[in-house]
């Protein structure tokens, strides 16, 4: 069976995922991957602001808040 | 006023770099760390001044500087804004960055928190690339046991190959330690070895190749190989940046 990648904006609220790959290049990539998004990394999506962008997610002990377009470049398999 | 849009910029970057020692028993410390690990509290305990701290990320955007006596040395204690990695993205992380490398302090605290510390490590691990005289602090000890989480000091040190201390800045727990051995790595009687991340054989090979070309041009103390590895990320105002910095190094001295 193939895996499916989503990415993770569109993860639901309260849902954890596990990070495969980003899309992101450069000086973008650089910041996610400082920030901890590298392969096998647990993702949890904490909630979404009134205008649904940005989303808080819970990483490695910390809160998050990614932009859609930057959260749109991070693929993720969902926990199910 | 006279002031040319270059020379006002030469100016600041030899400010900003240049730390003033005004006797061969000043030493220039350096405290880097994420955000909101406590650099700017230990700054306060150890300096006595009182530099504005809070409990938010991002409060120190420039670096400030201070003093603290022990036994025949005098530190000037350097509060660098608080960064998840030294691969600049922002202004504060561009300074903290640039201290490292540039001014190249007598040691270089690096400041962690111990309730997260896998997060922390990554900017450890950049830090230990580009010089030895590293100690880790390992802070906020209480808040760690507050939450059951236990630390081998010991062993993270063997691992990393750099001296670990254990505080609770706040309570001034471990600094005295903490300044044993920034004492002691300042005046060499401890040297730090520590441990080279190595890459993929790739990688590896594209380092040795630009070593090779770049080993003659590198000036004194700086690290070739960080800077191998700060080409092959594409950064190429690196370059530029040694240039100015040796230029600038140039107009202190005759000034």
């Amino acid at each position: 069976m193939k895996a499916i990648y989503i990415p993770l904006n569109k993860v639901e609220t309260g849902q954890t995922c596990i990070v495969q790959d980003l899309r992101a290049t450069g000086a973008q990539r650089r910041r996610m991957l400082d920030l901890g998004f590298i392969k096998d990394t647990e993702v949890k999506v904490m909630r979404r602001s009134p205008l649904g962008d940005p989303t808080a997610y819970f990483i490695r002990n910390t809160i998050i808040a990614l932009r859609k377009e930057e959260a749109s470049k991070i693929l993720v398999k969902v926990n199910s | 006023m006279g002031l040319t849009c270059s020379t006002c910029k030469r100016k600041s970057i030899v400010d900003l770099y240049h730390v003033e020692k005004t006797s061969a028993d000043q030493m220039v410390v350096a405290l880097a760390g994420n955000p909101n690990t406590g650099k700017s509290t230990l700054f306060n305990e150890l300096t006595g001044l009182k530099q504005h701290t809070g409990n938010w990320p991002g409060k120190t955007v420039t670096n400030a500087k201070g003093f603290h006596k022990r036994k025949d040395k005098e530190f000037i204690i350097v509060d660098l804004p608080g960064t998840y990695s030294l691969l600049a993205n922002s202004v504060e992380e561009e300074v903290a960055r640039d201290f490292i490398c540039f001014a190249k302090p007598d040691a270089t605290i690096v400041v962690v928190d111990a309730t997260c510390l896998e997060r922390n490590l990554n900017l450890v691990l950049q830090v230990i690339e580009i010089t030895n005289r590293v100690i880790l602090c390992v802070n906020l000890l209480d808040e760690a046991e507050k939450k059951h989480i236990k630390i081998d000091l010991k062993k993270l040190s063997d691992e990393l190959g750099i001296p670990v201390i254990g505080t609770v800045a706040r309570s001034r727990k471990g600094l005295e330690e903490l300044m044993d051995t920034v004492y002691n790595v300042c005046t060499k009687k401890i040297i730090p070895s520590p441990k080279p991340t190595i890459y993929t054989e790739t990688i590896e090979t594209e380092i040795q190749k630009i070593l090779n070309m770049i080993k003659p041009i590198v000036p004194d103390g700086f690290n070739p190989r960080w800077i191998a590895l700060r080409l092959l990320d594409g950064e190429t105002d690196i370059l530029d940046k040694i240039t100015h910095y040796s230029y600038c190094k140039g107009v202190c001295k005759h000034a």
